[in-house]
């Protein structure tokens, strides 16, 4: 919402600075964004009158002006403008000057001829035809500007002479004098050859001397359309030159930000939904005063009225659906002049960033930014019936709305019709078919209160959220709508835009009740922490228009938003100041503060991963729908069925991910691309399964590790898998070969498991799956079950006496069948192995020279200890003979 | 025999001296002192002595062995210290070469910064909870006081997962207000962070996934000057002591009064520069006193109980705490940037 400061003086008198207003307004609850200068970019910039203008002596298009600046002596300036005469008034950017884009003006010469600055064009001011509509330029087709496309075959001769005819009744004729007449229109005096003419014309470019082509029949100047001519051929027949200002009362040397409102600032400010009644001048004037506690000068709508007809006669309202329509107010005016709306309306509605269009949609825009109630106008000309009726549109009901889009309706959409068509989308935007034109005559004003959901729902629905849709979707002040209605009647007055017919058409289907509250102090300071006397509490509330009658609190018609005790105190807090409320500690009976088991084991599994190497991410839990096809899932994998969003952004983020495959893939992807070297990623975050609770998702949390480089094989990653195990003291872990994973390579996967309990599944990811992400390079994966890593958690550490007696070790190699795995070697060995084996460790593996085809060679070392005694050597040996035995006797393995 | 060994004593200790190595001293000291050295020769020829001679030659043949035994070890332990010193000199290294890399992972810049809120917290008694990202918009909405017209419901803002906008993905980690208050004891202190989503498109500032910190309070008494002295406590723990904070008015529809609480920019002190807009202050997050309507909705009777809470967005957070000018490297991953924290 933006705020003119200038349109607030009218309604609340502040004096502070912009960084000051903003601050107060901020810390009250009206959050200032940004505070914009309107004229801050425009320096030294003055209103001059032109003395007196000569042709450039080496130029035939340039002009230079003695220009009267206020000063003792006039400023030469060098313009090539055509438009300026004598006499005129023109912005005059002195030497040294900024204009708006920082654009810096320094004297200099023209052609050897100085100019101390320069005249400037309404966008050189930051302005343009809609803030000074009278600025708008018109130009002749000047013979002596006339340059031939083909100079071989010009259309008229050069230096042609008084009367020459060019066709028809179009002759030249050579200017003699010209007189401008002060309302834009110019007194020329002209020869055609013998013929003396003075017309009265529009056209600014037309200086004595110059030969004009007249049309000597109709005493017209000829305009480029006229002779059915090029912009090319007349270059400086054009509509753009210096602005002339028109504007009363402006002296020499006056400071242009004056007259042009460039000295208004805009304050622009975030508005919570709940306080719609701050979408208006007029609202913010209410929290200003109270911000400052300065009186708020309200005005009261006068209407004379007295138009010709009887309201009721010519206008019937109908509210068909009342719940819809809470209210419904208009007024009409007839013999209308529709015209620009004075400068004053112009500038406040640009400076509150409204365009301007003409005197009667001005008015409701002004009156809207005013009130803050949104209204309409329209032709009565095209309210077929005399007829209004508020409706719900039929399906599939067709409207051109005003900014050109025809739109089909739904049935939960609110329409204005006559008796057989649609004129205006309730609330959103109007129709075209009764669009405010030209010649319009008769006009009604509407100021309605609607329903604010179906007109959001609406708004939504058509994709067109307007200035009043964004308003009545907050839900407005039904009671607001009649001195609305009577404000922009007051201003048609005002304006001589035309006469207001007598009475009002006034439909309340509601029946206005106000909300009443009992003031209760001492519960507001104690929700407060404060000791606010209640006299404070009492004045606050009245500053903002608040029924203070006793404790009884009576809550004005836009307040909507307050219906509570706590209501009250967040007003008394606003007031008293958030920042004067006490800074306590908490009190009370204090509460342990903490993790949960599983939170604790949670963050050390991140420090184990780190530990080992691995760095955090963190991924999206919504997934492409495809992405289960990358990762090689077949089509009936049950894990499939996920929980799919119905409004996504993307397909590429519309369904809930069941794996968490997919994101590490593609992280794994995108640094392979970044030709990142030795990546190694984990991430612990959620699933999201169906069948959970209320319809919701089961979201079971994941253990995602994600390699890739060059040490990294499936070991490497086995390793890491170990340390978790091993840190979580899971015992009895397993890898067995899973070949059937269709993301992994099928000879280098394992599934996990602590004794019973399955933890998950790790490997060299499937080379063609690491292609579907477009990586050549190995990738490794394990995918581990947060809650069966909780699972398997061991019991926590216990101290085991350290050894007393020296170990014995005894290294055996054993030769077996290469399908025999290490596993199976190792826990035959464990199995056969009595009390005194401690520990089994792989050092070797052998294929070749020595040991048959199909065969290979394990080595490992053992390790013997007793915690009695130290162990002899015969029975180390003797327990390194059982082993052996058992290992030849299970798995034909024998020494080598 | 007076003369031999002064001799032997002589050519001894001149040899020990002489001797470059311990191999070389080694054969020194058996050529001298060995059982057939030239010492023992000469002291086999004792018996040949007068008994009066014996004893003056004996102290003297002893005078000599000791004299060269306390001259084998000096020179012994000077070779030893040459050698060492030596060695030491061949083994010296190039400091200036890189040490062998240690490869260490990182936390995820977004969870160290919550990880300090997280210790923050626990050490003033709150709890850590956690619950489901795809909820019931019930939980979302209704049961915070978001009425059913409220635009956060619209399907252009929220994720949903049936047409009857019952099941979504939540937007904000607030319902975690109501499960605790359904599920837990009074009095309640607890912080809930999550993922929460909204339907933003990615740019810099903005992602549809995104993570938030709830927190609340409920016991008798609790105030607003509480939540004031709570979270101030907060932020000097977060960003030093003597940061300074201002709240403001704003709206939520759980809280009454609610508001939100600024840090003063480091940048500027508070004079206005570019990273706070000019304003001097930087918004860390939203706060209020738990609106009467939802206590009483989970049961609570709020003529009793009052609670405060406030929620703040952690990407945010993390983004400022470390200077990250774009969002998209948070979900990005890039070991480069993750290397970084």
């Amino acid at each position: 919402m933006k705020l003119s400061r200038k349109w607030l003086e009218e309604f609340v008198t502040v004096q502070a600075n912009d960084r000051d207003f903003a601050e107060a307004m901020t810390l009250s609850g009206s959050k200032v964004e940004i505070t914009e200068d309107l004229g801050a970019e425009i320096q030294n910039v003055v209103a001059g009158r032109i003395q007196r203008m000569e042709r450039h002596p080496d130029s035939d298009h340039m002009w230079v002006c003695q220009i009267d600046v206020g000063q003792s002596e006039p400023v030469q300036i060098v313009t090539g403008a055509w438009n300026i005469h004598e006499g005129d008034m023109v912005p005059t950017a002195l030497h040294k000057s900024i204009l708006p884009g920082g654009k810096k003006i320094e004297k200099g010469k023209l052609r050897g001829i100085l100019s101390n600055g320069m005249l400037c064009s309404l966008s050189e001011l930051g302005l343009d035809e809609r803030d000074f509509p009278y600025a708008v330029i018109e130009a002749a087709a000047l013979l002596n500007d006339y340059r031939p496309i083909d100079p071989e075959k010009p259309s008229v001769p050069q230096g042609v002479t008084p009367g020459y005819k060019i066709f028809g009744s179009v002759k030249a004729a050579f200017v003699t004098k010209v007189e401008p007449c002060g309302d834009g229109q110019f007194a020329v005096s002209c020869d055609s050859g013998g013929l003396y003419h003075t017309i009265t014309t529009p056209l600014a470019n037309i200086h004595e001397h110059d030969t004009i082509a007249l049309d000597t029949e109709k005493e017209h100047i000829c305009t480029l359309a006229d002779l059915h001519a090029e912009q090319r051929e007349f270059p400086h027949c054009i509509s753009d030159g210096i602005f002339v200002l028109r504007e009363e009362g402006v002296q020499p040397g006056e400071d242009i930000r004056g007259v042009i409102n460039a000295d208004d600032h805009v304050v622009e400010f975030e508005i919570t939904p709940n306080r719609p009644d701050c979408l208006s001048v007029i609202g913010l004037a209410r929290e200003a005063s109270a911000t400052f506690h300065t009186p708020l000068r309200l005005h009261e709508p006068v209407v004379k009225g007295g138009a010709e007809g009887v309201l009721p006669e010519l206008l019937d309202v109908e509210t068909p659906d009342p719940e819809l329509c809470p209210r419904y107010t208009a007024r009409m005016v007839r013999n209308v002049k529709i015209a620009p709306s004075p400068k004053w309306m112009r500038e406040r509605l640009r400076s509150m960033g409204v365009r301007p269009i003409n005197n009667i949609v001005d008015i409701t825009n002004y009156v809207m930014l005013e009130y803050g109630q949104p209204m309409h106008a329209f032709d009565y000309r095209y309210v077929q019936g005399g007829k209004i009726v508020v409706r719900r549109a039929k399906e599939g009901e067709e409207l051109t709305t005003l900014d050109g889009n025809v739109r089909k309706l739904t049935a939960n959409m609110l329409v204005i019709a006559d008796d057989t068509r649609a004129v205006g989308l309730a609330g959103i935007m109007g129709g075209l078919n009764s669009e405010i034109v030209a010649d319009t005559v008769d006009v009604v004003f509407e100021s309605a209160n609607f329903d604010g959901t179906c007109i959001r729902k609406a708004a939504l629905a058509l994709g067109m959220r307007t200035e009043a849709s964004a308003k009545f979707e907050k839900g407005l002040d039904p009671l607001n709508t009649l001195p609305a209605v009577n404000r922009a009647c007051e201003l048609v007055e005002l304006l001589g835009a035309g006469e207001v017919l007598d009475g009002v058409i006034d439909i309340l289907n509601y029946v206005p009740q106000p909300t009443v509250l009992q003031l209760c102090p001492d519960k507001i300071n104690a929700l407060l922490g404060t000791d606010v006397p209640a006299g404070e509490m009492q004045e606050i509330l009245r500053a903002l228009d608040f029924g203070v009658d006793g404790e009884t609190i009576t809550v004005p018609s836009w307040r909507g938003d307050v219906q509570h005790y706590s209501d009250l105190a967040e007003e008394v807090a606003r007031f008293h100041g958030y920042n004067n409320i006490p800074c306590t500690l908490q009190r009370g009976e204090t509460t342990q503060g903490g993790y949960s088991p599983a939170q604790q084991a949670e963050r050390r599994l991140g420090q184990v991963c780190r530990t080992c190497g691995y760095s955090e991410i963190i991924t999206y839990s919504f997934v492409s729908p495809a992405c289960y096809d990358k990762i090689g899932w077949a089509p009936d994998e049950p894990l499939r069925q996920s929980l799919r969003i119905l409004n996504p952004l993307g397909e590429d983020t519309s369904i809930m991910r069941t794996t968490t495959l997919p994101s590490m893939l593609e992280v794994l992807a995108r640094n392979c691309n970044y030709r990142n070297k030795g990546v190694k990623l984990y991430e612990i975050g959620k699933i999201y399964l169906p069948g959970g609770e209320d319809g919701l998702a089961r979201e079971p949390k994941m253990l995602t590790l994600g390699a890739y480089g060059e040490e990294m094989d499936f070991y490497a990653m086995k390793g890491v898998v170990e340390a978790i195990l091993a840190d979580l003291r899971a015992v009895d872990t397993v890898f067995e070969a899973c070949p059937e994973d269709p993301s992994y390579h099928p000879g280098r996967c394992a599934k996990i498991r602590a004794g019973e309990q399955w933890v998950g599944v790790m490997g060299q990811i499937h080379p063609a799956v690491a292609a579907s992400y477009g990586v050549e390079t190995p990738l490794y994966c394990a995918e581990l079950s947060f809650e069966a890593l909780l699972a398997v958690q061991g019991p926590g550490a216990e101290y085991v006496p350290l050894p007393r007696f020296p170990a014995v070790a005894r290294d055996i190699a054993v030769v077996c069948k290469d399908e025999i795995t290490v596993g199976a070697l190792e826990a035959c060995i464990r199995r056969a192995g009595g009390a005194l084996l401690r520990d089994v460790a792989l050092f070797d593996i052998y294929r070749g020279r020595g040991v048959a085809e199909g065969s290979k060679s394990v080595a490992f070392s053992l390790t013997l200890r007793s915690d009695e005694r130290s162990i002899t050597a015969a029975e180390a040996d003797a327990e390194v003979q059982a082993v052996l035995e058992a290992l030849e006797k299970e798995l034909g393995a024998v020494l080598r | 025999m007076k003369e031999q060994l002064a001799k032997i004593r002589a050519e001894a200790l001149s040899a020990f001296e002489g001797a470059q190595s311990a191999l070389d001293l080694d054969a020194i000291r058996v050529k001298y002192l060995g059982k057939k050295g030239e010492l023992t020769a000469v002291l086999k020829q004792m018996g040949k002595l007068s008994a009066a001679e014996r004893p003056v030659m004996g102290q003297l043949a002893n005078d000599v062995r000791a004299a060269l035994e306390s001259a084998l070890e000096d020179r012994s332990k000077r070779l030893e210290t040459a050698a060492l010193e030596q060695r030491l000199r061949a083994e010296a290294l190039d400091v200036t070469i890189p040490g062998k890399r240690v490869e260490m992972g990182h936390q995820h810049p977004m969870n160290i910064a919550l990880d300090e809120l997280k210790t923050i917290f626990i050490g003033m008694g709150f709890q850590v909870l956690e619950g489901p990202e795809v909820e019931l918009a019930v939980y979302n909405f209704d049961r915070l006081n978001a009425e059913e017209g409220h635009p956060s419901r619209d399907w252009s803002d929220t994720f949903y997962f049936d047409q009857d906008s019952r099941v979504m993905l939540r937007s904000q980690t607030s319902p975690m207000q109501v499960r605790a208050m359904e599920s837990m004891e009074l009095p309640i202190r607890i912080i809930a962070p999550g993922r929460v989503y909204r339907k933003d498109e990615v740019d810099a500032t903005h992602s549809p996934m995104f993570h938030q910190v709830e927190g609340m309070v409920i016991d008798k008494g609790v105030t607003m000057a509480d939540l004031k002295g709570t979270l101030n406590t907060v932020v000097e723990r977060l960003y030093g002591q003597g940061t300074k904070t201002r709240f403001r008015p704003h709206h939520f529809p759980f809280t009454e009064p609610s508001c939100e609480m600024d840090v003063q920019c480091h940048k500027c002190g508070g004079a206005g520069c570019p990273t706070c807009k000019g304003e001097g202050w930087i918004e860390l997050l939203g706060a209020g006193m738990i609106h009467p309507k939802v206590l009483e909705m989970s049961g609570i009777d709020s003529e009793v109980y009052t609670g405060w809470a406030f929620g703040i967005g952690l990407e945010r957070m993390a983004l400022r705490r470390f200077k990250i000018a774009d969002m998209r490297l948070i979900f990005e991953n890039d070991i480069r940037f993750l290397e970084q924290f």
